[in-house]
């Protein structure tokens, strides 16, 4: 008898505790916008991917206090991968039919985006990879739910090569130069070398590839092959505690940090915070933004949420480089559900397919972006059917030892080199996968 | 007393020579199999599939071709990981670069090509053994991460290093929804599992386990080391080649060299470990512990949370999922050194006495 009314108690317990877990769901579908958050807060890219995720929060906190999108509010749920592709994928399938589907995805690294690539079109979520992911999944007409929102690694590695080549005074200077690549060896860090290959090939400089081993702690060996080579400049490809380690590097082999180009996930507070006064000099690309401490979008995020007490990070952080590239990629997709609620009903729910339109037709002018806060932090961005980045300016900024500000003026990827390069990599892949590419007219549906 | 031999008599050699020889197991094992082929598909949700029951599905059979080197034949390797990633990418190379070539036939063909590289990585073991093996083996996970991040060849020259496939089908059937993949799974683990459980009974698996137990022994006995030590070596890289292509072709969809770095050699160790060696079964529960424990620990601590009212944080939550697992491995390895499967059969004994235990 004893045993039966235990059995009696924990099933019913049981009952009432996955009764409690779905109820909720069922009755949140109706007026929310799910915004699931692939995030890393452990682990050996926890320093950069901590800021991020607080930065992406908060501005989904502040768009709710504002009143949402349209009076529809935003749900969203954090998941950790841990930067492991396995785990990531598992956390996109976990949330993605939550809180009546997710609207869009964005996975913070190279490695998920390539598994997700894969899942995207069947699920009908567009993946939005702002500054990261395929280069070439920039030609929507082949990656039709892949979103490089505002900038590629070909975009990124084409500024840097503009810049060095404005320094040394014209292309023509760059013959006989010698660059050297040090990259995260994973797809992430192998992104950037076909299009220095390329303009290598313009203008007659020599690349030189130096892989660094995940997590990158360990680089006494490249930065020695650095010390006997001297090549002219160093290019950066680094991510969490590989990039501190390379600055240290370089301080130990005594290679001017002057000459040091970082790509824009190289270059912000954690990755020289700890160098300090040895990282003064160093250089990185800013994705359009670099730190924003005075932005109006940042003293909204301050009065609003950090001031009434639910801040997601440290309040000192808001504001720094990674918490706005968080807050931008939270910000292009909150302006996509937008989009799409012009064209499908406001203050509707939109699904993913929807999404896709909304973040195709995204046409983001001064004037919006000023009116939205980010006056002085971006340019304009458009995005249409056939080009899903929408914008290719970026700036370079430099290390001071205590703050990182801009030394350069804006810089926009060439077009004549990054288009053929694009179309002939997203060929490539329609061939393998026989993806049909989109035409204009199918863009109109 | 349901659980009991009693009054089964075998009357033919058949008969006792077959599988499982107790009435009540045969049955247990087929309304299991029955059941993961039919009911399961009524009852999971496609997160269960995705994420859940295809990972475990394809990490049981590496864990059983690590089990079968490990457990059975005695020879400890670390480059488990290293032959799954030459069965997913020589998989992958069959099934681009040979014209009309079925899915079926590359991930075969890219086990195959494991089975080859795990003879030529395994004939360190004829000289040296146990610990010094395992480093020996770790060389194999070395040079192959090595080889399929800077050899383009087997990358088909893509520019990031990554490689995906996409429209799988099998005999017409199209590999894509999660129900027809863990089909196609369960369909290829079942197989190799019943060819393994019979391939330990037969000579072969008993030369192996003479090696393990003794193996100057068994060469005295008239067993080749040789022979049985590499056949070893060439059945289970085959199971785990399969295994990684498995993963590649209908896990991920697209990969690289990552998916398979030493982590993975050392969690498919784990899982032979701590699910028990020498042991079928205990290959499916080492890989249900490490695989779903995880992910089952990071999604119940923050509804546990939830019930005393504190809200845990993704971090806090994937900290304390570490701390519970790695006390549960210390736990399992002090009360059962012997593995999940001992567990297993402790329990099955008991059953037999059941009700009246003496």
């Amino acid at each position: 008898m004893k045993q039966i009314r235990k059995l009696a108690i924990a099933a019913s317990l049981a009952a009432a505790l996955t009764g409690g877990l779905t109820v909720p769901q069922a009755f949140a579908q109706a007026k929310e916008q799910f915004f699931p958050i692939l995030v890393y807060r452990t682990g050996a890219y926890a320093p950069n991917g901590v800021p991020w995720a607080n930065g992406f929060i908060d501005y989904l906190k502040l768009t709710n206090a504002k009143g949402g999108i349209n009076g529809i509010k935003l749900a969203f749920e954090e998941c950790e991968t841990g930067y492991a592709t396995d785990r990531g994928v598992e956390c996109y399938e976990r949330l993605k039919g939550k809180h009546g589907g997710a609207t869009a995805v964005q996975p913070l690294s190279t490695g998920i985006t390539f598994a997700l690539t894969e899942k995207a079109p069947g699920d009908k979520i567009p993946v939005i990879t702002a500054g990261y992911g395929r280069s070439e999944s920039q030609n929507g007409a082949v990656f039709g739910w892949n979103f490089p929102l505002i900038g590629t690694y070909w975009m990124g590695a084409d500024v840097l090569v503009q810049h060095i080549a404005k320094k040394e005074g014209g292309f023509d200077k760059l013959k006989g130069k010698k660059i050297a690549l040090v990259y995260h060896d994973s797809p992430y860090g192998k992104e950037p070398i076909a299009l220095l290959q390329e303009r290598a090939k313009m203008h007659g400089f020599d690349v030189q590839l130096l892989p660094v081993a995940h997590p990158g702690v360990e680089q006494k060996a490249t930065w020695l092959q650095i010390r006997q080579n001297k090549p002219d400049y160093v290019f950066l490809w680094g991510w969490g505690v590989m990039n501190s380690t390379s600055i240290k590097e370089a301080q130990a082999t005594g290679y001017p940090r002057e000459k040091m180009y970082g790509v824009w996930w190289s270059g912000a507070e954690p990755d020289v915070k700890d160098v300090g006064e040895g990282a003064k000099g160093y250089n990185a690309l800013a994705m359009q933004h670099g730190a924003e401490p005075n932005a109006k979008v940042i003293k909204d995020v301050l009065g609003m949420v950090h001031g009434k007490g639910q801040g997601t990070g440290p309040k000192e952080e808001v504001g720094q480089v990674l918490y706005m590239r968080g807050l931008i990629s939270a910000m292009l997709q909150v302006e996509g559900v937008r989009k799409a609620q012009e064209r499908y009903g406001k203050g509707k729910h939109i699904t993913g397919e929807q999404m896709r339109w909304g973040l195709e037709n995204l046409n983001l002018d001064q004037k919006t972006l000023d009116a939205l806060g980010f006056a002085g932090v971006m340019r304009p961005v458009q995005t249409s059917c056939l080009d899903h980045m929408g914008s290719a300016w970026a700036r370079v900024h430099t290390w001071d030892g205590k703050k990182w500000s801009f030394s350069s003026d804006w810089y926009q990827g060439d077009e004549k080199v990054l288009r053929p390069m694009v179309m002939l990599a997203s060929g490539k892949y329609a061939d393998e996968k026989k993806i049909k590419p989109r035409t204009p007219e199918d863009c109109k549906k | 007393m349901l659980y009991r031999e009693n009054g089964q008599f075998k009357t033919s050699y058949q008969a006792d020579q077959q599988i499982f020889p107790i009435a009540q197991d045969r049955l247990g094992v087929l309304l299991l199999i029955a059941f993961a082929f039919v009911g399961v598909p009524f009852l999971v949700d496609e997160y269960m599939f995705r994420a859940i029951l295809i990972p475990f599905l394809i990490l049981s059979l590496a864990s059983l071709g690590v089990n079968l080197l490990v457990g059975y034949c005695g020879q400890i390797t670390l480059g488990a990981g290293a032959f799954m990633a030459v069965g997913a990418y020589a998989g992958y190379n069959f099934l681009i670069r040979v014209p009309d070539m079925p899915v079926l036939g590359a991930i075969l063909l890219g086990g195959v090509s494991a089975a080859a590289v795990g003879i030529v990585f395994g004939v360190p073991s004829l000289r040296v053994r146990g610990l010094y093996l395992a480093v020996a083996t770790l060389a194999a996970q070395f040079f192959w991460d090595w080889a399929f991040l800077r050899i383009k060849w087997f990358t088909n020259d893509s520019s990031s290093g990554s490689v995906s496939v996409a429209n799988l089908d099998v005999f017409g059937v199209e590999i894509s929804s999660p129900l027809s993949k863990y089909l196609f799974c369960l369909t290829v683990l079942v197989v190799l599992s019943l060819a393994a459980k019979n391939l330990v009974r037969a000579t072969i698996g008993r030369q192996w386990m003479a090696i393990r137990d003794m193996d100057v022994a068994a060469a005295v006995i008239g067993i080749r080391p040789m022979y049985a030590k590499l056949t070893a070596f060439a059945v289970s890289s085959f199971y785990v080649g399969v295994a990684g292509a498995l993963w590649g072709f209908v896990h991920l969809g697209s990969w690289e060299p990552a998916a398979f770095s030493v982590d993975r050699s050392f969690q498919l160790l784990f899982m032979v470990i701590i699910g028990g060696l020498g042991s079928i079964m205990g290959s499916f529960f080492g890989a249900a512990f490490i695989v779903i424990l995880p992910i089952f620990l990071n999604q119940i601590l923050p509804v546990f949370g939830a019930i005393f009212g504190v809200e845990i944080s993704t971090a806090t939550v994937s900290h304390f999922e570490i701390m519970i697992f790695g006390s549960l491995i210390v736990f399992f390895l002090i009360v059962e050194p012997h593995g999940l499967a001992r567990l297993w059969s402790t329990g099955k004994e008991k059953l037999r006495l059941w009700p009246f235990p003496h």
